[in-house]
């Protein structure tokens, strides 16, 4: 299943493309294309270029202080990292299953998480994208038809952030750097005059979502053509589901399907995780590549994240997502939906699941009080793992008997997809950019692909000028023989 | 009460100074340290903030302010620090995971339509932004310098605005 075009039969004497640092995801990417001298592409990499060093960083620090210091693996999901580290301490500390109350609040705060990423990633990250159009004069003049039907979409997309912040503040304590999840439970329920509030407001974000899965699901029939085609290819599909096997974003066991959608292995414990999953390490790139034990690296590769959970699991136990689901099912015709576009239309039948899932949250009572924390024996070890919203998220601690984590191993839901996002861009790459002249246009393509993934490349830096675009056109010999370089207003400047 | 819609104007405080950056990454946190001393002043009329990242949500923190300032570590630039009025622009980054100043300035504009606040970047210089370092010695020294500029300029912003208040005469032009 892996691609040729992963590794050039003859790189020397090939001109090299570098299109660093990916503008609109997190961190510092970089993608570099290698062309012959008829312009044809013979070999496109996705690299990684910033090392993740969050295992040394924890090593000798007191387990539970993880949960907290994990949060600054990242600025755009720490609810996600904060959640998974306390999965994986509860564990050390013997405390599954927790109480209700623990359980509910941290699922509430996990929503709240998944419905604020969400609405940033399709308003705010790829909305440019897909309703301007990505240098297409046909799909810019549909695209652009179906935007002008919704000027309201830019205040939506902020209100429904706000609101699964406010979601985070009353869960965890703080919009950012909260503290809610402890080992064994949570450190305080949800007050009655929180809930109340949010309760107000739920109904209005549920309606602002199921628009945007219908602006979502209307911008991909309104080009069919392209959106089932561009990025697309075929892999294998890997999220968590609940025990009957419906959509679960915060805990369940794993479930893999093939490309036709026949189960590989359904439901298995995460706790041991590497009887089904290992990691492939590839000299050319710092993040790692995971894939299917079972079916080897070649074979065993998959894609993570909405487009693999909405599939993945066989209902979802919200009325108005799950209708939705139905109809992204039957849009498939009976077999998977391989596009990577369709990401989008995936991730907004998830948001509006988060959004139905507060409500229900919200009007259980045992989240206004009960048993916080639970315990158990002790254990040397143990792993977390949660469906972010980027995809399955991983975390693995060790605990020596002084309660310091001696070993911590994370596999991040963009990690899960470094094989699936190199395949996407080229395939991009092999239909838009192979034997044409450059333009930033067709540049973008490759950035567009990326993109659907909704990648976290790094941590949470952002120092003013540290997010700048290079364009580098490079000779056989290493020589820069031309440059662009896109700033912070997106002008292009030689 | 509803979540979605920001307090009234008048349950704010008039300026609101926001420090970006991470803690675990070096000269990164200068923003967020900022914030910490600042609170130990405990300045009058001033509301404090600190996140990892701008993102569009704080536009809706800057409803009612009179004056904003972001304070942010930069990469590159003038030493100790910068401090320039900040405009609202729409650019690359309102579509990122992390806004510029200017681009939450613009989010703000499109999504209340109402008058911005006055608004300034102050940029202090970092150098290393390594996981898990410290603030190193040259921006620790540019961020005092970067505060007591600050601080100074922050309470004849009260002064005058209390002047302006009482109709007591205002001299100079309290910038910077």
């Amino acid at each position: 299943m892996s691609s040729e075009l992963e590794t050039a039969a003859n790189p020397a004497g090939l001109r090299r493309i570098v299109v660093e640092p990916l503008s609109r995801v997190e961190g510092h990417g970089k993608v570099s294309i290698l062309l012959d001298n008829d312009d044809h592409v013979k070999q496109v990499r996705l690299h990684i270029v910033e090392f993740r060093g969050f295992e040394k960083f924890v090593q000798g620090r007191p387990y539970w202080e993880i949960p907290v210091m994990v949060q600054r693996l990242c600025g755009i999901c720490p609810v996600s990292h904060h959640l998974a580290a306390a999965k994986a301490v509860d564990q050390v500390v013997g405390a599954e299953p927790l109480t209700p109350t623990a359980d509910k609040v941290r699922r509430l705060m996990h929503y709240g998480q998944i419905l604020q990423s969400h609405a940033l990633h399709f308003f705010h990250l790829s909305s440019p994208d897909l309703l301007f159009g990505f240098d297409s004069d046909v799909a810019r003049r549909n695209i652009v038809g179906v935007a002008s039907e919704h000027p309201e979409i830019a205040m939506q997309g902020v209100m429904l952030r706000r609101f699964g912040q406010e979601v985070i503040r009353v869960t965890a304590g703080k919009r950012v750097h909260g503290t809610g999840a402890i080992p064994g439970g949570v450190n305080k329920p949800v007050s009655r005059t929180d809930r109340d509030t949010l309760l107000k407001d739920v109904y209005q974000v549920i309606a602002w979502c199921r628009s945007a899965v219908h602006l979502a699901q209307k911008l991909h029939m309104t080009n069919v053509g392209l959106y089932n085609s561009f990025g697309a290819f075929r892999s294998n599909l890997m999220s968590l589901v609940a025990p009957d096997g419906s959509l679960d974003l915060y805990h369940g066991g794993l479930r893999a399907r093939d490309e036709n959608g026949k189960i590989i292995f359904d439901k298995v414990d995460y706790s041991r995780y590497w009887d089904y999953l290992t990691e492939e390490v590839k000299p050319w790139s710092y993040m790692k590549f995971p894939y299917i034990r079972s079916l080897g690296a070649e074979a065993g590769w998959y894609k993570v994240g909405p487009l693999a959970r909405v599939q993945n699991c066989d209902r979802i136990p919200t009325p108005f997502a799950e209708s939705e689901r139905r109809e992204f099912v039957d849009f498939g015709g009976g077999q998977p939906v391989h596009a990577t576009l369709a990401y989008h239309w995936a991730r907004m039948i998830e948001m509006l699941f988060a959004a139905e899932s507060i409500k229900e949250l919200l009007h259980d009572d045992d989240i206004l009080g009960g048993e916080l924390v639970t315990g158990g024996p002790r254990q040397e070890r143990g792993v977390g793992v949660i469906e972010a919203p980027r995809g399955t998220l991983i975390h693995h601690y060790r605990v020596n008997e002084d309660d310091q984590v001696v070993r911590a191993n994370l596999i991040v839901s963009t990690t899960h997809n470094n094989q699936a996002m190199n395949e996407a861009i080229r395939h991009v790459a092999r239909r838009y950019l192979d034997g044409r002249t450059l333009t930033e246009g067709l540049l973008n393509h490759v950035e567009v692909a990326v993109r659907a993934f909704d990648p976290c490349l790094s941590c949470a830096t952002h120092a003013l000028g540290k997010m700048p675009l290079h364009l580098e056109l490079i000779d056989a010999e290493g020589h820069c023989i031309d440059r662009l370089i896109k700033d912070s207003t997106e002008r292009c400047l030689p | 009460m509803s979540s979605l819609i920001p307090l009234p104007a008048a349950a704010l405080a008039p300026v609101l100074v926001i420090g970006i950056g991470n803690p675990s990454r070096g000269d990164d946190a200068i923003g967020p340290l900022a914030i910490e001393q600042l609170e130990a002043l405990a300045l009058p009329g001033t509301e404090l903030l600190t996140d990892f990242q701008l993102q569009v949500e704080h536009a809706l923190d800057l409803v009612g302010r009179r004056e904003v300032v972001f304070i942010d570590a930069a990469a590159a630039g003038p030493e100790p620090f910068s401090f320039e009025a900040a405009v609202a622009q729409a650019d690359a980054s309102a579509t990122s995971h992390a806004l510029s100043p200017a681009a939450v300035l613009d989010a703000y504009r499109r999504v209340t339509g109402a008058p911005l606040p006055a608004a300034y970047v102050l940029g202090v210089r970092g150098y290393a932004f390594e996981l898990g370092a410290d603030l190193c010695g040259a921006a620790a020294a540019n961020l005092d310098a970067a505060l007591q500029m600050l601080v100074a300029r922050l309470a004849a912003t009260t002064v005058r605005a209390a002047n302006a208040r009482s109709g007591t005469p205002q001299q100079g032009s309290g910038n910077c």
